[in-house]
């Protein structure tokens, strides 16, 4: 399905279509957006970090000038139970609810509570001031040790922990423990020459979209409603408006904007939900625009993590065991990515004795999102971390070390399957033969490695592509363009028609316009909605094929179809696509070709970070001089947007690995709820990210393609945080390094 | 895989003899108390039907709100699907991306 | 609280506009000139996403009062480039996929058009300085210094 071959399009490093838009400022944002008649939406809340809210008044709110609708969470209709299927993974409604606006408690600094509608921004502002909220102050949790403590603040009464062997008799915050296991870890220690064990400690980390999250909606007196929003899954967006307000699926229509950044933070809804019911209420389109500081004190970063990781090897190298240990953080309600992180944590590594026990943790902080490779950077930072010290102890090359081990096609999971061909000693060959490992270091560098592995995932897509009669065509897809996807769904059907990109325009079309499409996010749109698009476009040959076998009365195996033109092979005469889309209506209708799938088969992409960073020994700041991102991309569709992701998720990762945290004061409060002090990489900050892109290629794509976006924020955590401890000759045991930790560590000697 | 019985003036009747198996994670281990186990069934969810039937604390909601792996091929609940004789299942917890 | 009502030039045509004195220059370019191409990041300055020139000098727009833009020349990414060509930096972002998600690109493109007007010819360490103030979180900044660097090249051999 797809051996190496040439191909016409793909490969090439296009203009994305929707590129003089976003250049331009003409690419239309949620907030760019007004409708008629609109009013604005602002939210009350909470100053408690963990409160009863014993009652809300807003009847002063109500009558100030210029409000015409206030909400809270009594306007949800009742009887939301259960969970529903969005996307990928069920999600819990009542939690979803409580956590938009808050019930019977708040259980976090920013959770909301209320909100108000009204003629501006400033008048709703002003009129929040004026709902009286009573609380009930209650102790606060904020550390993951300290919320697993049997005398801990509980925030769920009705909190048993799932997965101990004996149901536990009294309500705690732990909400999960797995344990995922294989072989004999203890036998496996027994053989090791060498046993490294360590404990790590991972900060939250936000996705940081430059983009705060907006809507603007409108509530039809009979229920049609629309809405405009920031969103990587816009199906998603009305599954979960659906089942919360009680509205068919049918009656809400839900337009994608263009996204400013999403990571994984914007495939839940925050502000959508209660501008519907401000809208039902006020009989008014409503806009909502979070402000900077709501974003990071009320949506969710990925979870803080505890960690322990375990691993022994035979002076040999081989790596006889391998064992870890995770607490993660779910914020306010349970739900933490721990189960991925448990899955992912040592699957680089051909190990038959792995063993890896994992907690969902709530506490006091934003209830978490997914970011990017969900769990996998916290786990597989500390594996890797302790990998590169075993290495060190056997004065073993870290990446030979790797390649003795390392994961391929046959490797048993622990999550379970074995795993198909996937290219992660391609990756680790290519990491060592590189010129930035071949590069000497400087004095006073360090450098680091490490790998990553995610699993990427398949799912739904549904398109259609369709012709018109100059043999122009519109690729209607449902994946919104988060890294320039539109150019690879418009090179994928070029390549399957053989007509010029131009000729064909790929939109992203809303809820009303096409079946269900799954979330962008988890790696799957260039796989999935790339598979949907091709198999679209091999149904418009076929049809082309047998319009122009029907004109010429042969059948349709006497014809053949190339570079956009049908021969004849029983005879002389050839046809273009073009013609035969002209004539369409008289040969039997129009032509186009729809998929709707269920994609399966996703391969994993691997991914191996090297960094060389200096550090200034008196104040403890970091400077990375050289990195390289080398990932398998199976087949890269398009070289520039794959590039792209691998950069970009390297330096979120460079990011979370040496300056991103949540600092938080005594009342459990964000006290760094901006972009000056929550502080992300600047351009003044990085060198340039090469990059190596490795095609293993995938089989289950028709052009071989493994999805890329995730991967590559896994192994900066681990590369980034050896070559500090390499620079400086410690042992890095916390994230981020930034400088007072640095300097910490430089001084304890 | 598959045995011919009967005599000689019965209709052949062909006998599945090869059970496919299931594997349950780590995450359904509580819940299963064994790791894998065998199915003479061959349509997905007349598989789930006979798991649930097997294991007391085992839910049908439990089981399709997971992913399952068909010869290490990661699909989300396929109705539908026909798992052939000596195939591996895994139910595997469902991955959701960022 | 009564309205001021200002006059300005925005993108070299004159505008006319009513405003509270709390309004940002920002707040009056998107929501009453609906001049959306500039964006807000963050409202503080901190993200460069909100860009624009002001009297030929690189600012936050949410950082100036839109009463400040009384009989002020202000440029912003609707005015580079024309209707029937694109701007030479904005060429380049797209060949060098300098972009992902946008919304940085706008903020990007003002403000690395006002550092090749001043210096036409910057090293990569003056180009990654002088837009140390605008935050992209998608592209690890690599194509966008290329970019940028490119476009000053084609620039100097056109001059």
């Amino acid at each position: 399905m797809s051996e190496a071959r040439d191909f016409k399009y793909i490969g090439q490093r296009t203009i994305r279509p929707d590129g003089a838009d976003k250049v331009t400022g003409r690419a239309n944002y949620a907030a760019d957006f007004a409708l008629p008649g609109m009013i604005w939406g602002k939210i009350l809340r909470s100053p408690h970090a963990h409160a009863k809210v014993l009652s809300i008044d807003t009847s002063k709110a109500e009558a100030y000038p210029g409000v015409f609708a206030v909400a809270t969470h009594a306007d949800f209709p009742g009887g939301e139970g259960g969970s529903i299927e969005a996307g990928e993974s069920a999600v819990n409604l009542k939690d979803l609810s409580r956590n938009i606006l808050a019930d019977d408690k708040v259980l976090y600094a920013g959770h909301a509570v209320a909100a108000v509608a009204a003629v501006s921004e400033r008048v709703a502002e002003e009129a929040l001031e004026l709902i009286e909220v009573s609380y009930e102050v209650l102790p606060h949790v904020m550390e993951i040790e300290d919320a697993m403590q049997a005398d801990a603040p509980v925030l769920h009464e009705d909190m048993f922990t799932k997965g101990l062997d004996e149901e536990p008799d009294k309500p705690s915050n732990v909400a999960t423990r797995t344990e995922l296991k294989m072989g004999d870890v203890e036998a496996g220690f027994a053989e090791a020459d060498v046993i490294v064990e360590r404990e790590f400690k991972v900060s939250r980390a936000h996705q940081g979209y430059i983009e705060p999250h907006a809507c603007t909606v409108r509530y039809d007196e009979d229920g049609q409603s629309l809405i405009w929003c920031s969103t990587q899954g816009h199906f998603d967006v009305r599954a979960l408006n659906s089942q919360l307000l009680g509205i068919e699926l049918s009656r809400l229509k839900v337009i994608p904007a263009e996204i400013g950044g999403g990571f994984g933070g914007k495939t839940t809804v925050y502000l959508e939900p209660i501008a519907l019911i401000l809208s039902r209420k006020s009989g008014k389109p409503v806009k909502m625009v979070m402000d900077r500081d709501e974003v990071f004190m009320a949506t969710g970063p990925t979870s803080a993590a505890n960690l322990k990781a375990k691993v022994g090897a035979k002076k040999d190298g081989t790596i006889t065991a391998m064992q870890g240990w995770m607490a993660y953080d779910a914020g306010a309600f349970a739900g933490s990515p721990m189960m991925p992180g448990v899955m992912t944590m040592f699957t680089p590594y051909d190990c038959p004795n792995v063993l890896v026990e994992g907690y969902d943790v709530v506490l006091n902080r934003s209830k978490t999102a997914a970011y990017r490779a969900p769990g996998a950077p916290q786990s597989e930072f500390a594996a890797e971390m302790v990998v590169n010290e075993v290495a060190e102890k056997l004065g073993m090359d870290p990446i030979d070390l790797r390649l003795q081990n390392a994961a391929k096609e046959g490797t048993q999971t622990i999550y379970g399957p074995k795993l198909k061909r996937v290219g992660l000693v391609e990756c680790l060959e290519a990491a060592k033969n590189s010129p930035h490992y071949q590069s000497a270091l400087a004095e006073g560098q360090g450098r680091g490695i490490a790998a990553g592995f995610w699993f990427n995932i398949g799912g739904s897509s549904s398109v259609t592509v369709n012709m018109h009669s100059d043999g122009t065509g519109s690729i209607i897809e449902g994946s919104p363009d988060i890294g320039g996807s539109r150019a690879s769904m418009q090179m994928m059907v070029a390549e399957v028609l053989g007509i010029p990109l131009d000729r064909l325009k790929p939109i992203v079309a809303d809820t009303d316009t096409l079946p269900y499409n799954g979330t962008t996010g988890g790696s799957r749109t260039t796989f999935a909605t790339g598979m949907a698009v091709i198999e679209a476009a091999e149904k418009v040959v076929e049809q082309v094929k047998a319009r122009a076998a029907a004109l010429w009365n042969v059948t349709a195996e006497q014809v053949e179809y190339a570079d956009g033109v049908v021969r004849n092979l029983a005879g002389e005469e050839s046809i273009s696509l073009a013609e035969v889309c002209k004539s369409a209506a008289q040969t039997g209708g129009e032509i186009s070709g729809s998929a709707n799938i269920n994609a399966r088969g996703a391969g994993p992409s691997f991914a191996v970070h090297l960094c060389d960073v200096e550090v200034d020994q008196e104040t403890g700041k970091v400077d990375v001089t050289r990195y390289t991102a080398i990932q398998d991309a199976g087949k890269a569709i398009h070289p520039g947007y794959v590039e792209g992701q691998y950069q970009g998720g390297a330096v979120q990762g460079i990011g979370w690995a040496l300056n991103e945290e949540y600092v938080y004061n005594d009342k459990g409060q964000v006290d760094n709820a901006g972009f000056l002090d929550y502080r992300v990489p600047l351009a003044s900050d990085l060198p340039m990210i090469d990059t190596i892109v490795v095609e293993v290629p995938n089989a289950f794509h028709p052009y071989g393609v493994r999805g890329v976006g995730e991967s590559g924020i896994i192994p900066p955590l681990g590369a980034v945080g050896w070559a500090v401890g390499n620079a400086i000759d410690r042992k890095v045991e916390e994230l981020p390094c930034s400088p007072p930790r640095v300097l910490s560590m430089i001084q304890s000697g | 895989m598959f045995a011919a019985t009967g005599a000689v003036d019965d209709p052949v009747r062909l006998i599945r003899t090869a059970m496919a198996i299931v594997c349950f994670s780590g995450e359904l281990l509580p819940f299963t108390g064994e790791e894998r186990t065998e199915t003479e069934a061959s349509a997905f969810r007349d598989i789930v039907a006979e798991l649930v039937q097997r294991y007391d604390r085992l839910d049908e909601e439990k089981l399709m709100g997971m992913a399952i792996a068909i010869d290490g091929v990661i699909v989300h609940t396929p109705l539908l699907e026909v798992i052939g004789p000596d195939s591996e299942l895994h139910f595997l917890h469902r991955i959701s991306g960022g | 609280m009564a309205k001021t009502h200002v006059t300005s030039t925005v993108n070299g045509e004159a505008v006319e506009f009513l405003c509270e004195p709390g309004d940002t220059l920002l707040d009056v370019l998107r929501n009453d000139l609906q001049l959306t191409g500039t964006k807000e990041g963050c409202g503080s300055g901190d993200c460069g996403a909100c860009s624009v020139m002001l009297n030929d000098r690189l600012v936050c727009a949410c950082l100036v009062l839109g009463v400040e833009a009384e009989g002020a020349k202000i440029g912003t990414i609707e005015g580079i480039g024309s209707n029937d060509r694109l701007h030479v930096l904005q060429e380049k972002f797209l060949e060098h996929a300098a972009l992902q998600c946008g919304i940085c690109t706008p903020g990007l493109i003002v403000a690395a058009k006002a550092l090749l007007d001043e210096n036409p010819n910057p090293t990569e360490e003056e180009t990654r300085y002088w837009l140390a103030g605008n935050l992209c979180r998608c592209t690890g900044y690599d194509k966008i210094i290329r970019a940028v660097m490119d476009a000053a090249e084609t620039m100097r051999e056109s001059a």
